[in-house]
């Protein structure tokens, strides 16, 4: 698993699109929250879900290998046990990065991702982590961790 | 890559929460002096306001100034997220009303700061939320007072001016047991000396008016949240609930380890409206930066004041938990961090006068440099004499309850030379037993 400061900016520096698996249409669910923030963030957002064929103005489609286009990031909001053929789809599309969500903690999964060569995060939310290194958790009050001297990249 | 540092206390308090300006690349934390911040666009509005973004709107909610030192905080107790508000009192509150509603009962420790009691006993209880004081110094008191709608568990880590300990991990598990928070207010120690959330606290409340920000100058409160209590074990709707105060946001499932935090933000502060002005946020935020040297020094001089009243004939008794044969010593060495190689007993203790509340008096009245004031964590050593101001409209029964002797004498040991200290405290006590 991939937990360092470092990673975690050079992650999101460098996963410009991600497919979120299990990405809700409901305005008030975590998971469309993180992804309307990752779209106002310059993200690419390419929502993954069999019951919806368009959240957020992205088409949506039913799994990660009918993606037309390369995924950089698959961000799995998806109960623990269902995350290792997510994993292997994500190996399969040439994904850089396995990010399981918070509460979400495959360790096959990861094992599997890492084994690819992929970054692998666990039980972390993406727009938590981007807010965190990225500017506006600091606003909330959230202790960040970030101990350094340059400014906010 | 490595793993992150960890840093220690000392970095933290003048590094944590704060980094160079992303506008300017100011080094020191800039003073944003302002109500209001601007939107980007409609979009930028609405993703604001339905906390689908994080960012400033109006700084009775946020503001960059005053984060610094919610961050700070946080960092400093080992804490998830913070809250500021405009006093210590202010921060007590909100953490409370917060968590409470009508019918809501909670358990306390006896031997509080005055005004904590006032709004336990007379505001919360007026508004139908009932308080259980029980005897801080025992978890199974605690344990007895617990009912089916406890919401919650207060007590201060080091009581003032009962100078008593809480055992911290103690209290937690009877508050865990229950299914509720213990938040405990960590005023005395300051985060340098103690962290209660080590021990099991959940929520943790300062008047950053004493010691955080040391110099007797400005106003402030701060609540943490650990990140850690389970909101979702059906005690607290109001955590998972969609949410009356703020249309419909679940909290805990929205913010996760801070939606505490967020909904004390969002619900209490906002509505409430004891903000934290930026300006103050930057005092305190100076003061936070010598925390540790500070906390050093008040402990060293409160030591060799509590030594030197040990021994001398004019005195009667000495309550510092610092001393090696203080009763709660050993609970002291665990709780709190050793500064020059024995535990920190911060700069509060207390002691008598031979010769009861007319030497005490005396005693107060014949200091030189020693103020005679109300408040506690002051560069400046300060004094007072509680039988005969802070709690002089009670009769000596309710005065004993209150664990306050006709004789008592509270000092708050400043910075300071020591050899000053002594020399102030000796010739009072020459004035005070002629």
């Amino acid at each position: 698993m991939t937990d360092s400061i470092a990673d975690l900016r050079r992650i999101l520096r460098d996963c410009k699109t991600i497919a979120i698996v299990g990405l809700s249409p409901d305005w008030h669910r975590p998971s469309h929250f993180a992804a309307k923030y990752m779209q106002g963030r310059g993200y690419r957002v390419i929502p993954v879900n069999p019951r919806c064929t368009e959240i957020l103005g992205e088409r949506c489609y039913p799994d990660l290998l009918s993606i037309p286009q390369p995924v950089d990031m698959v961000d799995v909001f998806r109960r623990t046990e269902d995350v290792p053929p997510i994993a292997r789809q994500a190996i399969e599309i040439n994904a850089r990065c396995l990010w399981q969500q918070l509460g979400v903690t495959n360790l096959a999964a990861d094992r599997l991702a890492r084994e690819a060569g992929l970054d692998s995060v666990m039980d972390r939310c993406v727009k938590i982590e981007h807010a965190r290194l990225f500017g506006g958790l600091h606003w909330a009050g959230v202790n960040t961790r970030v101990i350094s001297a340059r400014r906010m990249a | 890559m490595a793993a992150d540092r960890t840093f220690q206390p000392e970095t933290l308090a003048i590094h944590a929460g704060q980094i160079p300006d992303a506008a300017t690349g100011a080094r020191a934390l800039p003073i944003y002096q302002t109500t209001s911040f601007v939107f980007d666009s409609a979009d930028h509005a609405a993703n604001l306001f339905n906390l689908a973004t994080f960012g400033n709107v109006y700084s009775r909610l946020s503001n960059p100034t005053v984060a610094a030192l919610e961050e700070r905080v946080a960092a400093l107790e080992g804490g998830r997220a913070g809250l500021a508000s405009a006093s210590g009192m202010a921060s007590e509150a909100m953490a409370l009303m917060t968590l409470l509603q009508q019918g809501d009962h909670i358990v306390a420790a006896g031997a509080l700061y005055g005004g904590s009691v006032s709004m336990l006993a007379v505001n919360l209880k007026k508004l139908g939320i009932e308080t259980s004081f029980v005897d801080a110094g025992s978890a199974d008191a605690f344990a007895a007072a617990m009912r089916p709608n406890t919401r919650a568990v207060f007590a201060e880590s080091l009581g003032n001016p009962s100078l008593k300990l809480l055992d911290i991990a103690a209290v937690a598990d009877v508050a865990h047991a229950h299914g509720v928070p213990l938040i405990v207010d960590n005023t005395v120690p300051s985060p340098f000396l103690c962290n209660p959330i080590r021990f099991g606290a959940d929520i943790v409340v300062h008047s950053a008016t004493k010691y955080l920000a040391g110099h007797g100058t400005t106003l402030g409160g701060v609540i943490v949240e650990s990140g850690k209590f389970p909101w979702d074990n059906g005690k607290f709707p109001g955590m998972t609930e969609p949410s009356d105060g703020y249309h419909g946001v679940k909290f805990y499932e929205t913010f996760g380890d801070f939606g505490f935090t967020m909904r004390a933000r969002m619900e209490t502060l906002r509505v409430y409206g004891a903000a934290l002005s930026p300006m103050s946020a930057w005092q305190i935020l100076q003061g936070v930066e010598s925390l540790h040297v500070r906390m050093e020094r008040h402990c060293e001089n409160a030591l060799a004041v509590a030594r030197f009243l040990q021994t001398d004939r004019r005195v009667g008794w000495v309550n510092y938990p610092g001393l090696p044969d203080h009763p709660q010593h050993a609970l002291l060495a665990k709780q709190m961090r050793s500064t020059g190689g024995v535990p920190g007993g911060s700069g509060l203790l207390a002691f008598g006068v031979k010769g009861g509340l007319a030497a005490g008096v005396r005693f107060i009245e014949a200091a030189q440099f020693m103020s005679h004031l109300a408040n506690i964590g002051d560069t400046r050593t300060l004094i007072i004499h509680p039988a005969s101001t802070t709690h002089r409209q009670l009769d000596d029964a309710q005065q004993l309850a209150a664990g306050v002797l006709p004789d008592m004498v509270r000092m708050s040991v400043g910075i300071e030379h020591i050899d000053d200290i002594l020399w102030d405290v000796d010739q009072a006590l020459a004035a005070a037993s002629a």
